[in-house]
C-alpha cells in the first residue's frame, strides 16, 4: 500500500503541479488582458528545459540542486504515504537549505541576493509551518498524517486560525506576490531571476519539476485540514485545495511585491495572532 | 565487592589524575616532553572514562561510596580558602573591590559551616549513575579532545599574536584542572562537595579568560568572575539552608524530599539561580560572550564539554524537583526567552565565535526550559541535547579556531568561498553546522523532542518561543553555509597549516558528530532510558517512533549517495562552464566588474545582518532588563510562598 501512494505521488504529482502552474498562468494573462499560453505550455516549457544542455558557473551547483530535488521528492512521499508532519516540515527545510547552498555556491550578485532572501523567507514561514503542525498534533492526538487523515471531525473545526496562518504562508511557499522577494514567476524585476539566475537548462528543469512536486505536498496540507474518516471528506479537500490556489493566484496579481521587513514582520504577527491564539485556546480547551 | 573497589579506584583517578597532570604540565618548559605528556593524559583520561562506563554498565544501576570523609573535608576546606585568597589577590591587583566582597560572601558561610560543625551529615559523598556516566564521556572525551588540540593551537597562536606573554604551559595545565574540577563535580552528591568543584571552575574560567592579559580581557574575565560568585553566594545560601534548616547534606536527597517537604523549594530557587549565571542565561549571558577574548580551546571548552554544561547539569539533577512548581516556571521562563533572544541577536553578529557564543547560550536556554519542564520526557530531550551539543559545538569552535590560525580571521564574511581555499576545514565545519540545525543530525532530534515534551506539558509560551527561536537559528546557520559553499573564480587553495594535534580532533569529533546521529537510539537506550527510568520510577515511552528514525537513516543515505543520484538526473549530460551574470558588466571573471564610471571595481557580496533589527543595540538591553524582571520576581514569588 505504502509503495502504490509513493508511486501514485511521485506519477501523478507532475501532472497536477504543471496543470495547476497552466490554470495559474491563464488566470494571470486574463488578469492583464490577454489570451495567454495554451493550458499545457508549462509541460512544454518543461520538456524543453530539459532537452537544453545546462550552463553552468561551478561544479557544485548541480550537486546541490540534485539534493534540493530529491528532498523535496523525498518529503513529499513521507507526507503522501502518512508520515510524522514535524519530520516532514524538517526534511522540507533540508531541501530548501539545498537550494539556498546552490544560489549561494554560484558567488554571482543577483543570486547571492535571492539566496539572503529565500532564508529569510524561510525564517518568515517556518514557525507557522511548525505551529500548524503542532496545531494537528493536538487536535487529532497524532502527529503522524495517516492518523490526522482519519479523525472522526474536520481538523480545521478546532484549527481554523492555524489554516488562516497556513494560508497565509502559502503565499510565500507558492512564490507568489507580495511575497515573491527571493525569485518570481514575472519577469523585469530587479534581481533577474533572483536565487535560480545562475540555473539554466536540464539543472534549472530540475528545479522547476522540484517545485510542482512541493506545490502538490503543500496542497496536501491544505487538503489534511479538510480530510475525515468520510470518503466525501476528500472530495470536498480536493476543492478547497483548487479554491486555496485560485485564490494564491488572485491575490499574485492584486497586491504589489512588498519589502522583505513588511513580509517579516506581517508573517510573524499573523502566525502570533492566528497560530498562537488558536494554539492557546486549543491547548485550553482539550 | 571487588568490583566496586575496582569502580571506586578508577573514579578517584578521574577526580586526581588531571589535577597531577596540570601540575607536571605547569612545571614542564614547553616542548616535545610536553606535548607528549598532555597527549598521554588525555588518553590515560579517555581510557579511565571509557573503562568506567563499561565496568559501570555491568555492574548495572547506581553505586554510591564514601560515607565518612571528615579527612577530605577538612582538605577541601582549606582549598577552598587558598581559593578565596586567589581571589583577593587578584582583586586587589586589579583593583576590583567587589570580587573580594562576593567571594567572601560565598566562601565564609561554607566554611563556618563546616568549622562550626553544624553542616548536616549523612548520605553518599559520590554517586554514579547514567547520567554521571553521560556526563563522564562528555566531558572526558570532549575535554580531552580538546586538550590534545589546544596543543599545536597555542603555537600558532602565540606565533600570531607576539605581543601577548607566552605562558603556553600555564594556558595548557588549567585545561585540565578545569576538567579535574568537572569529574569532580559531577560525581559529588555532596553539596558542599559540589560547590567546592563549581568554585574551582569559577576560579578556572576566570584565569583561562584573563590569559591575554590585555585590557578588554581582564575587564570581562572580572566580568565572568563577579557573575558566577554571585552565583556562587546563591549555592552556599543554598548548603546553609539545607543543612541547618533541613538537615540535607545531599542533593539526590534533597531532590527525593521535594515532593512532600514544601521548604526545599528554597534551597532548589537558590540552586537553580546559581545554575542559571554558570549556563551564561539572561540575564547573566555576558559573561559567556566576554569569554571569546581567549584562545579557541578555552571558548571551546567553556561552551561544549565544561562550565556551561555544570549549570545545565545541576538543572538537570533538579528536574524533578521543579516540576509543577514556581521555580520551574522560572527556569522556564529564562530558558525558552533566552533560546529566543539568543538566537535573534546572533543573526546581527558576523564575527565566527561570537555567533557561536550567542547559539551556545540559546541551546543552553532550551536545555534549561527543557529541565525546567520536568517531565520525563522533556528531561529525555535535554541530556541528549546536552551530548549533541557538546560535540558539535566543541567541532565548530576548533574549526573556527583552525581557519583563524590558517586565514588571520574568524570573521564569517572573510570565510566566503573556503570550500575552495580550506577544503577540508570547510567540510569539517559544515558537517558541525549541520549537526546544530539540520536534519537528520542530532541537534535536530532532541529540538523535536523538546518541541513534543513541550506540547504534551501544555506550555504554549514554550512551543511559541522554540518555533520562532527555531526559525532564527535556521537564518544565522544558513547564511554561515551559504558563505562556506561559495565557489569564486580563480580562487587557490591555501596551503594547509593545521597541525596533526588538530587534525587529530577535528577528525575524531566531525566522526562523532555524524556516529551520534546514527547510533543516537543505542545511546539513548544504554545510558538515557536507564537514567530517566531511575529518575522518575517508569519507564519512558520512545518519543521519536521507529519508522522516524528509519525515515532519517534514510535521509542520511541518501545524502551520501547524492552524487550519483545527481548524475543519474542529469543524465550524465555534460555541463558547459560560463561565469556568472552580472548584467554584462564582468571584467572576465566574478571578481571585478565595471562601475558607472567605466572604473574597474571588485565586487563584494555580504551577508544579511540586519541590524536596525537585531542588532546588540536594539535587543541586548531589553532582554537583558526583561529576563531580569521575570527572575527577580519569581524568586521572590517562589521563596516567599515557600516561607
Amino acid at each position: 500500500m505504502g509503495i502504490l501512494k509513493i508511486a501514485l505521488y511521485l506519477i501523478l504529482a507532475p501532472f497536477i503541479g504543471g496543470l495547476l502552474a497552466g490554470i495559474d498562468r491563464k488566470i494571470g494573462a486574463r488578469f492583464q488582458g490577454r489570451q495567454g499560453p495554451p493550458l499545457l505550455q508549462p509541460f512544454y516549457d518543461l520538456f524543453k528545459l530539459f532537452e537544453k544542455q545546462s550552463l553552468v558557473v561551478n561544479g557544485v551547483q548541480d550537486f546541490f540542486v540534485g539534493g534540493y530535488f530529491i528532498f523535496v521528492l523525498f518529503t513529499g512521499c513521507l507526507f503522501f504515504i502518512g508520515g510524522d508532519l514535524l519530520l516532514v516540515c524538517f526534511a522540507l527545510t533540508l531541501a530548501e537549505v539545498f537550494l539556498m547552498m546552490a544560489a549561494c555556491s554560484a558567488n554571482s550578485p543577483y543570486s547571492a541576493m535571492g539566496s539572503q532572501r529565500e532564508l529569510l523567507q524561510m525564517m518568515a514561514y517556518e514557525p507557522m509551518l511548525l505551529l500548524t503542525a503542532i496545531g494537528f498534533y493536538i487536535a487529532t492526538g497524532s502527529f503522524m498524517v495517516e492518523d490526522i487523515a482519519r479523525s472522526n471531525v474536520s481538523p480545521i473545526v478546532y484549527l481554523p486560525g492555524m489554516f488562516f496562518g497556513f494560508l497565509y504562508i502559502l503565499t510565500i511557499k507558492f512564490r507568489k506576490s507580495p511575497f515573491d522577494i527571493s525569485t518570481s514567476h514575472h519577469a523585469h524585476q530587479e534581481m533577474v531571476k533572483g536565487i535560480t539566475t545562475e540555473l539554466s537548462g536540464n539543472i534549472l528543469a530540475l528545479v522547476e519539476l522540484a517545485v510542482w512536486y512541493e506545490d502538490v505536498l503543500l496542497l496536501g496540507m491544505i487538503g489534511l485540514f479538510i480530510v475525515n474518516m468520510k470518503w466525501w471528506s476528500f472530495l470536498i479537500a480536493a476543492a478547497v485545495c483548487l479554491i486555496a490556489y485560485i485564490l494564491e493566484t488572485f491575490v499574485d496579481n492584486l497586491f504589489p511585491r512588498v519589502k522583505w521587513d513588511s513580509m517579516l514582520k506581517s508573517t510573524w504577527l499573523v502566525t502570533l495572532v492566528a497560530g498562537g491564539v488558536n494554539l492557546l485556546i486549543l491547548t485550553l480547551v482539550r | 565487592m571487588g568490583e566496586m573497589v575496582v569502580i571506586m579506584e578508577m573514579i578517584a583517578t578521574l577526580m586526581v589524575f588531571p589535577f597531577l597532570a596540570a601540575l607536571l604540565i605547569a612545571l614542564v618548559k614547553p616542548g616535545k616532553l610536553r606535548d607528549g605528556l598532555i597527549y598521554c593524559s588525555s588518553i590515560v583520561i579517555v581510557a579511565t572514562v571509557l573503562l568506567l562506563c563499561v565496568s559501570s554498565l555491568q555492574s548495572g544501576g547506581t553505586q554510591s561510596y564514601l560515607l565518612e570523609t571528615q579527612m577530605i573535608d577538612r582538605f577541601f576546606m582549606v582549598v577552598e580558602l587558598g581559593l578565596m585568597g586567589l581571589v583577593f589577590y587578584y582583586g586587589i591587583r586589579f583593583k576590583r573591590w567587589y570580587v573580594l566582597l562576593l567571594s567572601a560572601a560565598g566562601t565564609l558561610p561554607v566554611v563556618w559551616l563546616e568549622i562550626a560543625g553544624l553542616s548536616a551529615e549523612g548520605g553518599e559523598h559520590i554517586v554514579v549513575d547514567h547520567l554521571t556516566l553521560i556526563m563522564c564521556l562528555v566531558v572526558g572525551i570532549v575535554g580531552a579532545l580538546i586538550c590534545v588540540y589546544a596543543v599545536g593551537y597555542i603555537k600558532d597562536y602565540h606565533k600570531r599574536h607576539t605581543q601577548c606573554k607566552e605562558r603556553s604551559s600555564f594556558f595548557l595545565s588549567m585545561l585540565f584542572v578545569f576538567m579535574g574540577a568537572m569529574f569532580g563535580l559531577i560525581f559529588s552528591s555532596n553539596l558542599t562537595w559540589i560547590y567546592f568543584f563549581w568554585e574551582i571552575t569559577t576560579l578556572c574560567s576566570f584565569l583561562l579568560i584573563g590569559y591575554t592579559q590585555t585590557e578588554e580581557a581582564i575587564n570581562n574575565s572580572f566580568r565572568a568572575l563577579w557573575m558566577n560568585l554571585l552565583g556562587g553566594i546563591g549555592f552556599s545560601l543554598a548548603i546553609l539552608y539545607s543543612s541547618i534548616a533541613l538537615h540535607i547534606a545531599n542533593l539526590q536527597d534533597l531532590v527525593a524530599m521535594a515532593a512532600d517537604n514544601w521548604a526545599v523549594i528554597i534551597p532548589v530557587t537558590l540552586l537553580s539561580f546559581a545554575a542559571l549565571t554558570k549556563s551564561a542565561q539572561m540575564p547573566f549571558s555576558r559573561w559567556l560572550l566576554g569569554a571569546m577574548v581567549a584562545p579557541t580551546p578555552t571558548s571551546a571548552l567553556l561552551h561544549s564539554a565544561t562550565m556551561v554544561k555544570a549549570g545545565v547539569y545541576l538543572l538537570i539533577r533538579l528536574a524533578p524537583a521543579l516540576h509543577g512548581n514556581l521555580v520551574g516556571v522560572m527556569v522556564t521562563c529564562i530558558g525558552g526567552f533566552t533560546f529566543f533572544a539568543a538566537s535573534l541577536l546572533a543573526i546581527s553578529q558576523s564575527d565566527g565565535k561570537k555567533v557561536l557564543a550567542y547559539s551556545t547560550i540559546s541551546n543552553l536556554g532550551l536545555i534549561t526550559a527543557c529541565a525546567g519542564v520536568g517531565l520525563q520526557e522533556a528531561v529525555w530531550a535535554a541530556t541528549l541535547l546536552l551530548v549533541f551539543h557538546a560535540v558539535s559545538k566543541s567541532l565548530l569552535f576548533l574549526s573556527v579556531g583552525a581557519v583563524e590560525n590558517s586565514t588571520g580571521s574568524r570573521n564569517i564574511e572573510d570565510m566566503h568561498g573556503l570550500i575552495v581555499r580550506l577544503p577540508k576545514l570547510a567540510f569539517v565545519m559544515i558537517v558541525g553546522i549541520c549537526g546544530m540545525f539540520l536534519a537528520p543530525f542530532g541537534m535536530l532530534i532532541s529540538k523535536w523532542a523538546a518541541l513534543k515534551a513541550f506540547v504534551d506539558s501544555k506550555s504554549v509560551w514554550l512551543v511559541v518561543f522554540l518555533v520562532f527561536g527555531s526559525a532564527s537559528t535556521l537564518f544565522y546557520w544558513g547564511k554561515w553555509l551559504g558563505k562556506l559553499v561559495a565557489v569564486i573564480h580563480r580562487s587557490e587553495q591555501l596551503k594547509d597549516t593545521v597541525r596533526k594535534s588538530e587534525k587529530v580532533s577535528l577528525y575524531t569529533l566531525t566522526f562523532l558528530v555524524i556516529a551520534l546521529g546514527i547510533l543516537f537510539p543505542v545511546f539513548s537506550g544504554v545510558f538515557v532510558e536507564p537514567f530517566l527510568a531511575q529518575m522518575f520510577n517508569a519507564t519512558i515511552v520512545a518519543l521519536i517512533s521507529g519508522s522516524d528514525i528509519n525515515a532519517m537513516l534514510l535521509m542520511l543515505c541518501m545524502i551520501v549517495i547524492l552524487p550519483v543520484t545527481v548524475n543519474l538526473l542529469t543524465f550524465g549530460k555534460e555541463n558547459k562552464m560560463v561565469i556568472s551574470y552580472m548584467a554584462g558588466v564582468n571584467r572576465g571573471d566574478d571578481r571585478t566588474f565595471v562601475d558607472s564610471f567605466g572604473q574597474e571595481k571588485s565586487m563584494y557580496l555580504a551577508n544579511w545582518y540586519m541590524d536596525e533589527y537585531f542588532g546588540e543595540k536594539k535587543l541586548l538591553k531589553p532582554s537583558l532588563v526583561l529576563a531580569s524582571a521575570i527572575m527577580v520576581i519569581l524568586m521572590i514569588l517562589a521563596i516567599g510562598g515557600a516561607i
